[in-house]
């Protein structure tokens, strides 16, 4: 490149240098099951530590114990109210069969049984507009509201949640509305879930793309279409890691994504990295977080590995194996 | 010594007191607790004292720094000692990205790791790193040196003008008009000097040199998009 160019070119530099804004990300995958009645806790912390990343709304996804032949529906209501009085009632007559809700402020969790998921799904949507699901699948909760995280985690009683894992983000909008539809985490799947710091530059075309391909996508986000896109390569036969290596070619843009799955916890860069990342290990947690001080209340921080992920490579842990390698993207 | 507990007194408390030394000052060396990965500790410092930071740092990490010589007993974040002007900075863990941005002087040793952008547009100052780098450090390097004793990166010194760098292991690729060049004894007598006040003992012949093809100099129509 010329030095003519390279001098226009030094506003890349800036972009590159992004200051300590532009969303926050945490994400906590406990190893040691002793500590999951205090996930909650830990997570709410480390996303209040992070608020000053974003202070347009936060949310949080938890993955929590989860009754055999039962699953979960979250859903959201701006008139919580009228909208969910007797909802467990309506639904369950809709379903005949049984239906248990909890209300927390503007979320409501349905547990129905796991084999009438789509029924309810589509059964809310046709009768209750102004109900919204933020999240399905066994274990998976999410709750996200415009405000502080310090605020959404009180109205969701955060910190007395327990789980085996969970991501939190707090949101500084871009490139959409600040609207509960606009907050993170995105469900991408059956008890899937991800949170993305950074601004996709593609999402338009890409948008258009999988709505073609008959992706439902609700709003003009561009995280959400970092989260449709997963979904839509996984519901094409990618696993999850597939679809976040995948994502490295297909999303134009700065992305750092931490994802959840149902046993599951991974984490991806884009090539050039610049969002900022640091993950913490031990024996008892693997902890992410926008920056070192979401980490520095954890247990035993001080003797943790610490490091940066690196660019174009996607790491996951899963309760399922004990490896904790992480694979080279291609 | 001065002990100031940054988690107790604050940030701004802090580098009040720290920017109230004159050069004169009685008052040369500092330990700071509890830095919990707080941002900014230690920025444009003026006076020739010593801070020593117990803990993990934030973003800016002595930013801007002249005479005083800051010593972070841990890992700091992005845009450590940006823009320093003078004195020494010493990073006892790694260095997040950006570390030595724009640098005009003063001396920068990483005893861990540096990420990605490493000494971006440094301009004078010597980053000496006693691990690897990541991707796109030096670019744009106007002046100064970059020692690193482990590898680098993809696109090292890309769009490079006359900054030095000396890589002892690998480097993943060259950046656009950067070269590998010869050591001559000039260099090694520099690199020497380096490893010495980075604390190094690598040998100044087992490193290779990059620098400038200096073919981005000048207008070239041909290379016109």
């Amino acid at each position: 490149m010329e030095k003519y160019l390279v001098l226009a070119y030094t506003s890349r530099f800036h972009e590159l240098r992004e200051a300590p804004a532009m969303c926050g990300i945490v994400g906590l995958f406990l190893k040691d099951q002793s500590l999951e009645p205090k996930l909650g806790e830990m997570l709410a912390d480390m996303l209040i530590t992070m608020t000053d990343r974003g202070p347009d709304s936060a949310g949080i996804a938890i993955y929590t114990a989860h009754s055999a032949g039962k699953a979960k529906l979250t859903v959201q209501a701006d008139d919580a109210i009228a909208s969910f009085e007797k909802l467990d009632d309506a639904l369950c007559k809709a379903l005949r069969g049984s239906v248990s809700m909890s209300v927390k402020d503007s979320h409501a969790v349905l547990e129905i049984q796991a084999e009438q998921m789509d029924e309810a799904r589509a059964y809310l949507t046709a009768n209750h507009p102004n109900v919204r699901i933020m999240s399905r699948g066994e274990n998976l909760e999410i709750y996200k509201e415009v405000g502080l995280p310090k605020d959404v985690a009180k109205r969701f009683d955060i910190r007395k949640m327990s789980g085996s894992h969970g991501i939190g983000h707090t949101r500084m909008a871009t490139e959409s509305a600040v609207t509960t539809l606009g907050a993170h985490p995105f469900n991408t799947g059956i008890d899937q879930c991800l949170v993305h710091n950074g601004s996709l530059s593609n999402h338009n075309s890409l948008r258009r793309k999988l709505r073609r391909a008959g992706v439902h996508i609700e709003t003009e986000n561009d995280s959400e279409v970092g989260a449709a896109y997963l979904t839509w390569k996984m519901q094409n036969g990618a696993t999850l890691g597939e679809a976040l290596e995948s994502s490295l070619t297909d999303l134009d843009g700065f992305f750092t994504f931490v994802v959840g799955t149902k046993d599951g916890f991974g984490v991806v860069r884009d090539p050039i990295a610049c969002k900022p990342a640091v993950m913490a290990e031990t024996d008892q947690y693997v902890a992410f977080g926008s920056e070192y001080r979401a980490l520095v209340n954890l247990p035993g921080i001080e003797t943790a590995r610490i490091w940066e992920p690196e660019p174009a490579t996607v790491y996951f842990w899963s309760h399922n194996t004990a490896s904790t390698d992480h694979e080279e993207a291609a | 010594m001065q002990t100031f507990d940054l988690e107790a007194e604050g940030l701004r408390a802090l580098n009040s007191a720290l920017h109230a030394q004159a050069s004169t000052t009685n008052q040369t060396v500092w330990e700071i607790l509890n830095p919990k990965g707080s941002h900014a500790i230690a920025v444009g410092l003026d006076a020739p004292i010593e801070v020593t930071i117990k803990g993990s740092t934030g973003y800016y990490c002595a930013g801007m720094n002249k005479q005083a010589t800051v010593h972070v007993h841990g890992s700091t974040g992005p845009g450590t000692a940006e823009n320093m002007m003078s004195g020494t900075v010493i990073v006892e863990g790694d260095a997040s990205q950006y570390a030595g941005a724009t640098g005009n002087g003063g001396t920068l040793i990483i005893k861990g790791n540096a990420s990605s952008r490493c000494g971006i547009s440094m301009k004078g100052i010597d980053i000496i790193v006693h691990g690897s780098i990541g991707h796109m450090s030096a670019f744009m390097a106007q002046s100064g040196n970059l020692v690193v004793c482990g590898d680098a990166g993809e696109a090292l010194g890309d769009s490079l003008y006359e900054a030095r760098l000396f890589v002892r292991g690998s480097v993943k690729s060259l950046g656009a008009d950067c070269i590998e060049k010869e050591m001559r004894a000039e260099h090694l007598a520099i690199l020497e000097d380096l490893l010495e006040r980075g604390g190094c003992d690598a040998k100044a012949s087992e490193f290779k040199r990059y620098g400038s093809a200096r073919k981005l100099y000048n207008f070239n129509i041909d290379n016109a998009y």
